[in-house]
């Protein structure tokens, strides 16, 4: 266990080196949100509500999801796939820890520093300009922070599955990049789920992807409220289980057909 | 005439490379429309929701995200430096651009060269025209010169802001993080900048002109007369930010050290 903790440590002072990275980090998330309130601001017009939110909620919605990406995502299926491309992977798989589980370590370092360096100072800034409406309730934050946890595995889940695939592929840049759209329109990012077509919310309840962003930020927003908090977060428990198995089987096969090319 | 021929042959590889990899190929323009489509979706959605936006229609929204598909691909194609910072300051690559007898971005350029980006102009055409259709715009024989154009300086507007990005790894140890950011706020330029708070509106205009490959210049085409100077301008501001690009970079240059790996 020792080992992953000390990953996670290094990953995050890996990133404090780059301190350019950070300043002007807090500066394009805070514009970054700007922009989104004055669009939303011009699409909700006179309106009060739209889809049962208003427009503070909204602004809170669209900041809450942006501070969650920022802690969620990572680029470790790329790595993966860099890895096996240069061959690295041959080293990595005879060190004494699970490779997998380092990635998502690796991840998890990533995402607590820009969680607490980047986006959370950026949301103060916004939040001086802003009406953003937070929770008074302090089990809505202690449920946000699990939800937001469990984005995380989640996500990195998805991203192992996609790292894995590279076995097989070998080459699947495009593919990658394709998946990070997908789940940037699917995960409730761009849009909140309820804002789609009926007939597209029906199809994306068969999917992880709402687990992601969506969920998450219903919650800090209040728009869930009691049982729907606890379905949600049921909900996401069940993605981080269901996505171990496929990650399983294709780790096993991988291990078995991997492929140095040479390195 | 010299730096002609090396684009020549720098294309001609190119096509041999790209067209050993033909899946490879097809996802890559696959995960293109996807990109756009993610947008598209965002434009429809909220249109589900709303007849105008700031006094702005849906078909003329989605004429200037079609308009801007156009620039965005063309900057696609020949100015990918998203990975300038790790591929040749830490990787130790610019030491090798360095030695040859071309100018260094020129090089770089041709060497990071994605024709199949120019793809992505499609879809945009495809929807200006859908939307032009439907709001029955007329266009003079001129209009084709016009837009040729506005989509170069639109081009250029983004290739200096990008390149500027990219120089400030001479001079910090910045990582890549800023890009991507950069090509989220480059999106806000595609709707009107009227809608803006008037600091964001000076921003998109004036220090991050992304107004000028989106609203502005489409404007000139939706007929909205009142934005008419600033389609005009968009030339001159892309050729101003780019030479202020060059400028950085030949600065940048002169300071680079190497990584010494």
């Amino acid at each position: 266990m020792d080992k992953y903790t000390e990953m996670i440590r290094i990953r995050f002072l890996m990133m404090l080196a780059y301190r350019t990275n950070y300043y002007t980090g807090i500066l394009i998330y805070a514009i970054n949100i700007a922009a989104y309130y004055f669009l939303w601001s011009a699409i909700y017009g006179d309106k009060p509500s739209m889809q049962g939110m208003s427009l503070g909620q909204m602004t809170t919605y669209v900041a809450i999801s942006w501070l969650s990406r920022a802690f969620y995502f990572n680029n470790i299926d790329r790595e993966i796939a860099m890895e096996i491309r240069d061959g690295k992977v041959a080293t990595e798989l005879i060190r004494p820890y699970s490779y997998l589980g380092m990635k998502a370590v690796q991840g998890l370092g990533e995402g607590l520093f820009r969680l607490f360096f980047l986006s959370l100072p950026g949301l103060l800034v916004v939040s001086l300009f802003l009406p953003l409406q937070f929770p008074e309730h302090a089990h809505t934050w202690l449920s946000f922070s699990l939800s937001l946890l469990l984005s995380f595995i989640i996500y990195s889940e998805l991203n192992l599955l996609a790292g894995v695939v590279t076995f097989f592929t070998f080459r699947n840049e495009g593919l990658l990049r394709a998946k990070r759209f997908i789940i940037d329109l699917f995960s409730g990012l761009i849009l909140p789920i309820s804002f789609y077509p009926d007939w597209a919310q029906q199809l994306m309840h068969y999917f992880p992807f709402q687990a992601i962003s969506y969920i998450p930020s219903m919650i800090i927003t209040e728009s869930f409220q009691g049982v729907a908090v606890r379905d949600g977060l049921l909900m996401q428990a069940a993605w981080c289980a269901l996505l171990l198995l496929p990650i399983g089987v294709l780790w096993r096969m991988a291990k078995k057909r991997l492929v140095v090319q040479g390195g | 005439m010299f730096y002609l021929s090396v684009f020549f042959q720098y294309m001609a590889q190119y096509m041999k490379t790209k067209l050993q990899y033909r899946a490879d190929l097809l996802i890559e323009w696959l995960s293109d429309f996807m990109a756009q489509a993610v947008n598209l979706v965002f434009l429809l959605v909220v249109f589900g929701h709303t007849p105008l936006l700031h006094g702005w229609s849906r078909d003329e929204i989605l004429f200037i995200y079609g308009f801007f598909l156009v620039p965005y691909a063309v900057f696609g194609a020949f100015f990918n430096l998203w990975d300038f910072n790790e591929r040749y300051i830490v990787q130790g690559e610019m030491d090798r651009v360095l030695t040859r007898p071309v100018h260094s971005l020129f090089q770089i350029i041709l060497e990071r060269m994605e024709l199949e980006s120019l793809l992505g102009a499609i879809p945009g055409l495809i929807i200006m025209a859908y939307a032009g259709v439907r709001l029955s715009l007329t266009f003079h024989w001129y209009d084709l010169f016009i837009f040729v154009l506005l989509v170069i300086g639109g081009a250029f507007i983004y290739a200096g802001i990008f390149i500027s990005l990219a120089t400030i790894s001479f001079f910090a140890d910045a990582r890549t993080s800023i890009m991507p950011m950069m090509y989220n706020i480059s999106s806000y330029g595609r709707y009107p900048v009227d809608i803006y708070h008037r600091v964001i509106r000076y921003i998109l205009t004036w220090l991050l002109p992304f107004a000028f490959v989106g609203v502005y210049p489409a404007s000139y085409f939706l007929r909205k007369e009142e934005w008419y100077g600033y389609a005009f301008f968009t030339p001159v501001v892309g050729a101003l930010f780019f030479a202020i690009a060059v400028m950085l970079w030949n600065a940048g240059v002169r300071r680079y050290r190497g990584t010494g790996s």
